[in-house]
C-alpha cells in the first residue's frame, strides 16, 4: 500500500528528498564560512534527476545489484571565483542565495505534493 | 529527514560563533591590561574553528563546525619603560596585552554577521518543516 503512494507522490516526494538533502549540505557551507581549508560543496539537480529516472533500470536477474539513486554520488566541490587565505571556498552571497533559492523550490513540491494529496482525498470521500 | 540536519548543523556553527564572540568580548575588555612581567600578561585569544570530523547523519553527509580550542596567538605585547608604575619590574619595564583592538572589532562584526546567517538558515528551515507538517490539510 504504502509502495503504491509512492509511486502516486512519486517525482514531487522525491524532489522534496533532494532538497531537503540540498538544504543541509548549503547550510553546512554556511556553518563553516570561517572553517579554515573548509571547501565548499553542493548537488547538481540536473544529475540527480537523471540518477533518480535511471533508476527504473531492470533487475533480470536476482543476483543483479539494485541501482539505488543515492545522493551523495552527485555532490560536488564549488569552484572558488576567487582564492582566500585560509583555503576555505565558502562564498558567502553565493550561499545564501542558493539557500533562498534551494528552499523555495521545495515549497513549490510542497505545494505540488499538496494538490495531489487534496485530489486523493476528494477521490476517497467522493462528494 | 533532513531539515533537521540543518538544524543541528546550523546548531553547531551557533556555538561555534558564540564561543568566537566570547573571546572577542574576553579580549576586548582585557586590552588595557598591564603586567610586571612578560610571561603573565594577558595575550590575545583566538578560536580555532574545525569541520567536525563526524557527520550527523550519512558517513558523506553535511558536517557542522566545532571549536578545536582557544589559542593565546601572537608575539608579547609591548614593554614600556614605566619606573613609577607599582607593577614595575626590576629594571623598571611594565608589559602590555597584545590585544588588537581595531581587529577585535572587525572579528566581532564576523562573528555575529556569521551567527546570522546560521539563525537566517535556521528559520527557513523550520518554516519549511512547518509547511511540510501541515501537507494535505
Amino acid at each position: 500500500m504504502s509502495a503504491q503512494f509512492g509511486s502516486i507522490l512519486g517525482k514531487q516526494a522525491q524532489g522534496l528528498y533532494f532538497h531537503a538533502q540540498r538544504a543541509e549540505l548549503l547550510a553546512a557551507n554556511i556553518a563553516n564560512a570561517e572553517t579554515p581549508g573548509y571547501r565548499a560543496r553542493d548537488v547538481d539537480f540536473r544529475s540527480a534527476l537523471r540518477t533518480a529516472s535511471a533508476d527504473r533500470m531492470v533487475q533480470s536477474h536476482d543476483q543483479h545489484m539494485p541501482s539505488n539513486s543515492r545522493f551523495n554520488t552527485n555532490v560536488f566541490y564549488r569552484e572558488p571565483a576567487q582564492a582566500s587565505i585560509n583555503s576555505n571556498t565558502v562564498d558567502m552571497p553565493k550561499e545564501q542565495t542558493a539557500y533562498a533559492e534551494n528552499a523555495l523550490r521545495y515549497q513549490v513540491n510542497l505545494r505540488f505534493l499538496d494538490g495531489k494529496i487534496k485530489g486523493l482525498m476528494l477521490a476517497l470521500r467522493g462528494d | 529527514m533532513s531539515l533537521e540536519g540543518v538544524m543541528r548543523v546550523s546548531g553547531s556553527a551557533l556555538a561555534a560563533h558564540t564561543t568566537w564572540l566570547d573571546t572577542v568580548a574576553s579580549n576586548l575588555a582585557n586590552s588595557e591590561v598591564v603586567s610586571g612581567s612578560a610571561g603573565d600578561v594577558y595575550r590575545s585569544r583566538q578560536p580555532i574553528f574545525a569541520t567536525m570530523t563526524k557527520p550527523f547523519g550519512d558517513p558523506k553527509g553535511a558536517v557542522g563546525v566545532t571549536v578545536e580550542g582557544v589559542v593565546e596567538m601572537g608575539p608579547p605585547g609591548r614593554k614600556e619603560y614605566a619606573p613609577n608604575h607599582t607593577l614595575a619590574d626590576g629594571d623598571g619595564y611594565i608589559y602590555h596585552s597584545n590585544v588588537n583592538t581595531v581587529e577585535e572589532m572587525a572579528n566581532m562584526i564576523a562573528a555575529s554577521r556569521s551567527y546570522q546567517n546560521s539563525v537566517e538558515a535556521m528559520n527557513t528551515a523550520k518554516q519549511l518543516l512547518v509547511q511540510t507538517l501541515s501537507l494535505g490539510r
